[in-house]
């Protein structure tokens, strides 16, 4: 019975755990091409999802739907690059992140006037019937979801170490004047990180809807978590974000499963700060060297 | 000359305070304005001076405010004995954890303050026995300056403007401290300035510990004030808000935090007439001053008027 | 340079434009129904509807002359569900709109925050707002016209007594509503002779409670109770079904709208809640005194927003009140309209049927509270 009461809570906490990853996975990447860490991450999470109900309940089929909704918050993502990052070429750390958080505030602005405050479900991709084996259940939309992030993990990976332009990318957050001058348009691998970024937080919106709904300002603590999850796994790393994302579901689940369900997020933070007392930055991140 | 800013803010605020003491927005809003300004002062000292980030601040604003509520209400202590032992506790676990917490440095530390606002803001909200959970405590006396119980809202404006005036004078005196200096040097860049024979693990830790020390006490007034206290009050969205502040006006300038504290008080007043509007004009204005004068409004606005006067004492009154 | 210029010089105008705004010019004096709702954040499905009654109620109150020759007038705000921020608004309210009434407070929180002020201010509050905290011990200015959670609670495990559950798991959110909630279940259960075997707590932002609902189905639980609002409860509803407990599952008045049967969906079957007779005006016996009430306000609000919850009918009691005891005191006095409000007697609101006193500032009896259950997507009358 124990034991399948701890499954119960890892699937659980998987499963939490890769939306988390996903979230965190396009922080990562935002902050991999520009060292900047963008709080709007869970808003493109959010439009995803969002434009996917309204898209869908217009009377377009499904994955056609998923695809466009898709796309929006791609576009969102190259559009926060193209018109807020990129006039801000020479802030200061703190004054990009207040940035973001103005444009995570503007988006859910936005996302307040077009589709108002109500909560919104979406269809599962099939079904809502639950797995069963034995006493442990798993609803497929989980296993979808882990799937998904499993494949885009590994597409990310391919993308940065074996094509040319996932190189030019790592090959701007490295250092932007040297990899100017190595012919590589800056601007436009930018837009591009931005837009991988917007499409990761628009497939994590989509998959996660069917299973927790949605409002215009859930984004906020997907956001949040994600950069937990990106934070944990060492910033900069997004093999490191992807088992950030997946430490801290999983560490919420065991906490909320044996030690307490109201002090369960306090527990993964105190295991975060833990973490980073001994490990300064992160579990995988590299110490850096600071230039004088 | 360091201190003229001050002369002009305590003009101003204390002219609009007799002038108008039944509007609405001075001694209401004006009350709330002087918190934020009090907040994003001290905030100023840690950020803006240290260069450092706090995305927690609000935890040190709960501890302060719900021990002052909790001891005047549950053993009846004298406010300002409760708002001293708020001031103590915070010092002490801010002491506590300066050292491990301030290893960290950009992105990491903004994590390590954030998860400790938001294990503090979990604590107030859990804890019902002791903190009333989310619905908060109230029934919170006023305090008492000798036989006089400040009540009012204009008595209350009175009181914050000369508590601001204060942290600003703390404020603008450090600055040209010996410590001030080593700040500095520490902001500029930490090696060097470790180079340079500074303990900069204890310059940072105690400017950490005086911003937290000045965040709580005045969380403790604002219990008094408000004669209540929910987390809503010191959750993260406060934490951001109050950071928002700081860099708005002019991350490393007092006079910014003081602009930007008054800025973010009175522009949610005005946009509230946009209705659903609001949030998305909201962030939209934020997105823009940071992107159009990214030093902050006050900062740029100031070093704008010097270079057109072409003076030479930009960096006196800029950096202070 | 030059954008300095402009930036402070629009600051400038801003301040100045804001000190030197006119008084409001006064004519034939309106009334003035002040609101602070919670518009947006997690609360706004409870602001929103409210919102919508209101300005929809008034604007049918002026068409047809207003109360006694004044027109009405509606001032609102949005609290954004904060404490801090509702105290602003009410100050804002009494001060600067000057106010005769207020009908609002969407949530607990946000109501219990102002209470200080109106008390002192002496203006009458009409709250939307849950917690049995409001109106006990009772404040001379603050009135209230949602059933408590006390209420709620009490007709839960009335019904619980009479299906023979006495084992009983308690899964609650950390919102103000839910913490409430909770504290009356775990107060009340000893005396319906129920145990509480387990008490689960989740975050409201959560998006998954297998967890908790997994170690509730190790207990020997025979009922799972869950005290809550928002997305929160459908998910746990989801949860309950996906892991295959098969307990009855009782859901709060918090529910109580259209929208949880949509997210719920087939998973909703079978859940009971307690919930003002709205929302199954249809299927009331005519002699029921409240059909007719609830006919109207059904009728009126579906035509022009879609489906109703019993959230916006708190704020149709709320409006009624306060305009019926404006309307009984024939002046705009303050104290007196507040005297009137405590009058109020044998009102028939789409609450129930409303009868205050100096000593009881809701006037709602358990009666008030239908027993639903949910049976092939809608609501039907537990007997």
């Amino acid at each position: 019975m124990l034991l399948d009461q701890l499954i119960q809570f890892l699937i659980t906490g998987i499963t939490i755990g890769a939306i988390y990853a996903l979230v965190g996975l396009g922080f990562s990447l935002i902050y991999n091409a520009s060292d900047v860490v963008n709080f709007a991450q869970g808003e493109f999470v959010m439009i995803g999802a969002m434009s996917a109900i309204f898209i869908y309940g217009a009377g377009v089929p499904y994955f056609v739907a998923i695809l466009i909704a898709i796309f929006i918050s791609m576009f969102v993502g190259v559009a926060l690059e193209k018109l807020a990052i990129e006039q801000a070429r020479n802030a200061t750390v703190v004054t990009t992140i207040i940035i973001t958080i103005g444009a995570s505030i503007f988006l859910r602005g936005a996302a307040l006037l077009i589709w108002g405050k109500e909560i919104y479900g979406f269809p599962s991709i099939s079904g809502d019937d639950p797995i069963k084996v034995g006493n442990i259940t798993i609803l497929p939309q989980s296993l979808w979801i882990m799937a998904c992030t499993a494949l885009f993990v590994f597409l990310l990976r391919y993308f940065f170490q074996k094509t040319l332009t996932g190189k030019a990318i790592l090959a701007c957050s490295f250092n932007k004047k040297a990899a100017y001058l190595m012919g590589i348009e800056v601007k436009h691998m930018l837009a591009l990180a931005y837009g991988i970024s917007g499409l990761l937080g628009g497939i994590a919106g989509v998959l996660i809807t069917p299973i927790t709904y949605m409002t215009y300002g859930a984004g906020v603590m997907l956001g949040l978590k994600g950069f937990c999850a990106s934070i944990l796994g060492g910033m900069g790393n997004s093999m490191g974000a992807v088992i950030g994302g997946l430490i801290l579901g999983i560490v919420e689940s065991l906490g909320a499963g044996f030690i307490s369900s109201g002090y369960k997020d306090a527990i993964s933070f105190f295991i975060i700060l833990l973490v980073l007392f001994f490990r300064p930055a992160g579990l995988f991140g590299k110490t850096g060297v600071e230039r004088v | 000359m360091r201190l003229v800013g001050l002369y002009i803010f305590l003009a101003v605020t204390i002219g609009l305070g007799l002038l108008f003491p039944d509007n609405y927005y001075v001694s209401v809003v004006g009350s709330t304005a002087f918190f934020h300004i009090i907040l994003a002062v001290a905030l100023n000292l840690f950020m803006g001076y240290a260069g450092q980030i706090s995305l927690g601040h609000a935890a040190f604003f709960g501890i302060g405010a719900y021990t002052s509520a909790i001891l005047t209400t549950r053993f009846n202590l004298n406010p300002f004995v409760a708002m001293s032992a708020g001031a103590m506790l915070t010092g002490a676990l801010s002491t506590l954890l300066a050292r491990p917490i301030l290893k960290l440095k950009g992105h990491y530390l903004a994590m390590a303050t954030l998860g400790l606002g938001i294990i503090v803001h979990i604590f107030l909200v859990q804890e019902e026995w002791l903190t009333g959970g989310p619905d908060g405590l109230s029934g919170i006396p006023p305090i008492k300056i000798a036989s006089l119980v400040v009540d009012t809202d204009i008595q209350w404006y009175f009181i914050l403007c000369a508590v601001s005036a204060m942290t600003i004078w703390i404020s603008l005196n450090l600055m040209d401290s010996r410590m001030g200096r080593a700040l500095r040097a520490i902001h500029g860049s930490e090696i060097a300035a470790e180079v340079l024979g500074i303990d900069t693990a204890s310059a940072k830790a105690q400017v950490f510990v005086l911003s937290a020390v000045l965040t709580s006490i005045a969380g403790s007034l604002f219990v008094h004030q408000q004669a209540f206290i929910s987390p809503d009050s010191c959750s993260f969205a406060f934490s951001v808000e109050l950071v928002t502040m700081v860099v708005l006006g002019g991350l490393g300038s007092t006079f910014g935090a003081v602009f930007g504290a008054a800025i973010l008080t009175f522009l949610p007043e005005f946009l509230v007439h946009f209705e659903e509007l609001e949030v998305l004009l909201y962030g939209a204005i934020l997105m823009c001053i940071m992107i159009f004068l990214p030093k902050g409004v006050f900062v740029s606005a100031v070093d704008g008027v010097m270079h057109l006067f072409q003076r030479r004492c930009v960096r006196d009154v800029g950096s202070s | 340079m030059k954008l300095h210029r402009i930036v402070r010089g629009l600051f400038l105008i801003l301040f100045l434009g804001i000190f030197l705004a006119p008084p409001w010019a006064m004519a034939k004096r309106p009334i003035k129904i002040g609101s602070f709702l919670a518009l947006t954040g997690p609360a706004s499905f409870l602001g929103d509807p409210e919102l919508k009654t209101l300005k929809m109620y008034i604007e049918e109150v002026n068409e047809k002359g207003g109360i006694d020759g004044h027109k009405v007038e509606l001032i609102y705000y949005d609290t954004g569900g904060k404490a801090k921020e509702a105290k602003d608004i009410v100050k804002r309210l009494i001060k600067k709109d000057r106010v005769d009434v207020i009908v609002g407070g969407s949530t607990s929180g946000t109501t219990l925050a102002v209470i200080d002020i109106v008390q002192r201010a002496k203006v009458p509050l009409i709250s939307l707002a849950g917690s049995i905290r409001i109106i006990q011990p009772v404040k001379k200015w603050v009135f209230k016209t949602p059933h408590t959670d006390r209420m709620a609670a009490a007709k839960i495990f009335e019904d619980m007594k009479k299906r023979g559950i006495t084992k009983v798991a308690l899964i609650t959110g950390d919102g103000g509503f839910d913490k409430s909630g909770r504290a009356q279940c775990l107060d009340l259960a000893p005396k319906y002779g129920i145990e509480i075997v387990a008490d689960e707590k989740y975050s409201n932002s959560d998006t998954d409670m297998t967890t908790q609902l997994t170690k509730i189905r190790a207990t020997d639980a025979q009922a799972i109770l869950n005290f809550g609002f928002g997305k929160a409860p459908a998910i746990v509803t989801k949860n309950v079904r996906q892991l295959g407990i098969k307990l009855p599952l009782y859901q709060s008045h918090g529910v109580a709208s259209k929208k949880f049967l949509q997210l719920a969906g087939k998973a909703a079957e079978g859940v009971r809640l307690p919930a003002a007779a709205l929302l199954v005006a249809e299927k009331l016996p005519d002699s029921d005194p409240q059909k007719k009430v609830l006919l109207a306000y059904k009728h009126k609000y579906e035509a022009k927003y879609g489906p109703v919850s019993t959230f916006g009918g708190h704020a149709y009691d709320g409006l009624f009140i306060a305009l019926d005891a404006i309307d009984r005191a024939n002046s705009l006095d303050r104290a007196k309209i507040r005297d009137e409000i405590e009058k109020t007697k044998n009102f028939i609101g789409t609450g129930g049927i409303f009868n205050m006193s100096p000593t009881d500032h809701l006037g709602l009896d358990l009666s008030a509270f239908k027993m639903l259950e949910v049976k092939n997507g809608d609501w039907t009358l537990v007997q």
